[in-house]
């Protein structure tokens, strides 16, 4: 009797076990699958113009026209890949200081009311849809650059200030959470041998939290990088490198929002948007990759 | 210059940036508000668009994201648990795992637009979904399971070594002692995760111009059966979300008063992303209370 | 544990609680609305109610609003039919229509421009309605006409300042669509009469209101519409001195315009030829399609084929 009860229980808590671990790997192989897929889907799409229709690495790469409705059609990507880099990196050289010298006051300078309103006024920023971005900067930016520059507005300044401003968000945190993490010891020490705040700051504090520091510059690149819909409403879309800030450019991403819909699947022109998609998600990789090394020298 | 006034003129510019950034955000709060907020009445939040004609509400749309944010949760939040918990009670420490989590980390950084356009790809034609809710709902749910998986990591993390330990020398199974005594501590963190998740679905918009599509047939709001077509409820109807209808108009309209319509429902969007803000935190504070008994 | 799980389904319910309770607003309006206009169509309707099914069409954008419309008044008439429309592009709806995922692809270019030649010649072609485009100007470029010949230096950057097309001294800002456009596909072949490239500081637009806003707000810009979007914070042009009117499109004398196609693949089945009908039915024609500002293909005397030869 005691012993089948006994038994009976050893069953269910095998049982119990089982549905566990079943349920929990389901999950997780599901998530790779997903990855695989993805990667699987987009990768075989972007290359389908290279193998399908014949268009050479080097072509999509260095050529620098774009005319895909041409006689003959010409696919070059490159200014698309200048104007998705120069916007993320001119939005990431905008944001970083102010997301630094954010995560700095609510760290170090005024901790009570950089928690209590600046954060969150920073993650509301980060709730507010993209689409909204694009149309506040369609409304506001645009118009003021247009005032005092010459040119129309629109372009990779317009576009990087939007982008700036999309991005503080993720580099806050990330550089909140470093600052906060960093051992008081260390501070401590700097102020007990004289030192001042700033000088605190800016010999000790940031030079031992840079590369996390660095990583939400890079996340935040990232995210820039990978936006569409706000960059394509501003960017003015001209498939051609710009000779400044404030003339229309185009980026990866709003090259594919602005032809996607408007080519038939499986034509040279609609597959050649997929091998930009194919290049987004290599960049992708690239980005995960550099946050990686970061995240090993930050650990070190 | 003296170290003290390098000190002062250092804090005063941090404190500057500081002050542009609220100033920046006041700003586009303020801009969006002041333009929308007049516009929203409760006939505009209840009534269908209108095409030419002025006077269009967003009901539907409203209703939609609102759907479409149930769908995604309800197909995220599982997965997302699983994942998290196999990652931090069942992964063993080694290349799969650090692999595994390497792929979170991929995912969790792609492009919307990828995602998106993967969703066309995948969930609207080869499985023949075709525009609908469903599809976007399982596009949101692709770059949310990330989010949500770290989320679960860090909540199941969260919790005491001592209490884990306890339960298991209790005899408890692993699977019992994850759900009854870890999940509960864990919780607070993960709902406040998951509800800031769900304020990103509400907003995205590119994922979903691809995948739910831009169009919102005629709903019968009598009709609560799942399977009819013109019912609500029916996951496999095209649908336009709230954002994506901002897009629309702003890019299509030919509605007389669609800049007002666009800035209302923007003001309804930043509205409803604020209310899941504060819900997130004023939850995340009384489940907090409530299990660690602090007042 | 048990007062855990508790709470979360407490949360549970209150999150779709308060999800019901928008429903239900929206609900109690839409529900009398609905009521209202069922009665009076079936007032009007005794015999076509047997039609039973469901129509997708996909496709073309400037198409959308139209087929919407029309869509409405006919499940109206039709309570078992359902009609869903989606926008998307003409080529999404083409690409539908082809591989059978859509009913109906509508379509702002001929299907043989945009798929190979074998799978555009499954498809059938509905012209329901036309839409003709006008070039349009900042309303500070006090010019109201400008010839071909004019428009293609523009539109190939050989004249860059208004003061070569008779008018201020001030740099030519374009506004144009993307290459893969049918607008700009239409605006091409027919009021430029040649392809262009892209232009170094054009600016693109894929839709006509940021058109519309972007020449309205920018300095010496230039773009072009559809008849439907026109209004006072841009200024129409006339072509070669002919106003975009219905009229002189309709009478052949007005040049750029392009014909509304709602493809079907073979013959369409009972359903979606009813809904073909209606769409080509006097009462659409002279009236969704008017007060869209789209012009009745019925009205049209003249026709185009897809290599742009005209017939009277």
């Amino acid at each position: 009797m005691a012993q089948s009860r006994e038994k009976r229980k050893l069953k269910q808590h095998i049982i119990e076990e089982w549905t566990g671990k079943v349920f929990t790997s389901l999950c997780i192989v599901l998530l790779v699958v997903t990855i695989f897929s993805l990667v699987y889907f987009v990768a075989t799409k972007g290359f389908s113009s290279f193998i399908k229709n014949g268009i050479s690495l080097g072509e999509i790469f260095g050529g620098t026209k774009w005319k895909p409705e041409g006689e003959p059609p010409l696919f070059g990507a490159l200014p698309f890949i200048i104007g998705s880099f120069s916007t993320s990196i001119l939005a990431a050289i905008i944001a970083a200081p102010l997301s630094i010298c954010a995560a700095l006051f609510m760290v170090e300078i005024m901790p009570k009311i950089g928690r209590k309103y600046l954060q969150p006024a920073i993650e509301l920023l980060a709730g507010i849809p993209s689409v909204v971005y694009g149309f506040v900067g369609l409304s506001v930016i645009v118009p003021f650059y247009r005032d005092i520059f010459p040119g129309q507005g629109l372009g990779i300044a317009a576009g990087a200030s939007v982008l700036s401003i999309m991005i503080l968000p993720t580099m806050t945190s990330i550089a909140t959470d470093a600052l906060a993490a960093l051992p008081p010891g260390l501070k401590e020490g700097s102020y007990a041998l004289g030192a001042t705040r700033w000088q605190t700051l800016a010999r000790t504090v940031i030079p031992t939290t840079l590369p996390a520091l660095m990583t939400g510059v890079v996340l935040g690149m990232a995210r820039a990088f990978g936006e569409a819909l706000a960059v394509q409403m501003v960017i003015g879309n001209a498939p051609h490198i710009p000779k400044s800030l404030f003339e229309s450019a185009s980026t990866l991403t709003s090259a594919i929002t602005l032809s996607m819909g408007n080519t038939v699947m499986g034509s040279v022109q609609n597959n050649v948007l997929w091998t930009l998609a194919l290049i987004l998600m290599l960049m992708t990789f690239v980005f995960v990759f550099i946050v990686r090394f970061l995240e090993r020298r930050a650990n070190r | 210059m003296s170290a003290k006034t390098a000190d002062k003129i250092a804090t005063a510019v941090i404190i500057f940036f500081a002050g542009i950034i609220v100033l920046i955000m006041a700003g586009l709060l303020g801009f969006i508000l002041v333009r929308g907020i007049g516009h929203i009445s409760f006939d505009f939040l209840t009534s269908p668009p209108e095409t030419i004609k002025k006077g269009g509400g967003i009901g539907p749309q409203l209703f939609n994201s609102l759907f479409l944010l149930v769908l995604t949760m309800l197909i995220t939040v599982p997965l997302g648990l699983g994942a998290g918990i196999y990652m931090s009670e069942y992964a063993k420490p080694g290349k799969v795992t650090d692999f595994i989590r390497l792929i979170v980390e991929v995912l969790s950084s792609f492009p919307s637009i990828v995602v998106g356009l993967f969703g066309l790809l995948v969930f609207v034609n080869v499985f023949g979904f075709g525009f609908s809710l469903f599809s976007g709902a399982l596009a949101l749910t692709v770059f949310n399971l990330p989010l949500m998986v770290r989320i679960t990591e860090q909540g199941m993390q969260s919790v005491p070594q001592a209490q884990k330990e306890a339960s298991l020398a209790l005899g408890l199974s692993k699977w019992k002692t994850i759900k009854s005594i870890m999940l509960p501590i864990a919780l607070p963190i993960i709902l406040t995760g998951t509800i800031l998740a769900a304020g990103r679905v509400f907003g995205e918009a590119a994922a979903l111009l691809f995948t739910a599509g831009m169009s919102s047939p005629r709903l019968d709001f009598s009709d609560w059966n799942p399977l009819s077509p013109m019912s609500p409820l029916n996951p496999f109807r095209p649908a336009e979300t709230l954002a994506v209808h901002i897009w629309k108009i702003n890019s299509e309209g030919l509605a007389p008063d669609a800049p007002e319509i666009a800035a209302g429902a923007s003001a309804v969007l930043i509205l409803m992303v604020l209310l899941f803000n504060l819900l997130a935190r004023w939850i995340g504070r009384l489940l907090h209370k409530k299990f660690t008994a602090t007042k | 544990m048990k007062k855990s799980l508790m709470l979360v389904m407490a949360l549970i319910l209150t999150f779709t609680l308060a999800a019901c309770g928008q429903g239900n607003k929206t609900n109690n309006s839409a529900t009398g609305n609905n009521a209202g206009t069922n009665s009076s169509a079936n007032g009007g309707n005794d015999k076509a109610s047997e039609l039973s099914g469901s129509i997708l069409a996909v496709g073309s954008s400037a198409l959308q609003p139209l087929v919407d419309q029309a869509s409405k008044s006919f499940m109206d008439k039709n309570p078992k039919v359902s009609i869903q429309v989606q926008g998307g592009g003409s080529g999404t709806g083409l690409t539908q229509v082809s591989g059978g995922q859509a009913d109906i692809g509508n379509s702002d270019v001929f299907a043989e421009e945009k798929l190979e030649a074998g799978p555009a010649g499954e498809l059938v072609d509905h012209q329901v309605a036309v839409v003709a485009m006008a070039a349009v100007v900042n309303p500070d470029v006090n010019i109201d006409n400008l010839t071909k010949d004019q428009l293609v230096q523009i539109f190939t950057g050989k004249i860059t300042n208004w003061k070569d097309a008779g008018g201020p001294d001030q740099a030519i800002q374009i506004v144009n669509r993307p290459s893969s456009s049918g607008t700009r596909a239409t605006f091409e072949k027919y009021a430029l009469g040649t392809k262009t490239e892209d232009l170094a500081g054009a600016i693109q637009e894929d839709s006509s209101g940021t058109v519309k806003k972007l020449v309205g707000e920018t300095p010496g810009a230039i773009g072009y519409l559809a008849l439907s979007y026109l209004d006072d914070s841009v200024k129409t042009l006339k072509y070669e001195g002919v106003d975009a009117t219905e009229e002189n499109v309709a009478n052949g004398t007005y040049p750029v315009w392009a014909y509304e196609h709602m493809y079907t693949k073979g013959e369409p089945n009972e359903v979606v030829k009813a809904f073909l009908d209606y769409m080509a039915s006097e009462e659409v024609q002279n009236g969704d399609v008017v007060e869209l500002g789209y012009i009745p293909a019925s009205k049209m005397q003249v026709k185009r084929d897809v290599d742009g030869n005209i017939t009277k």
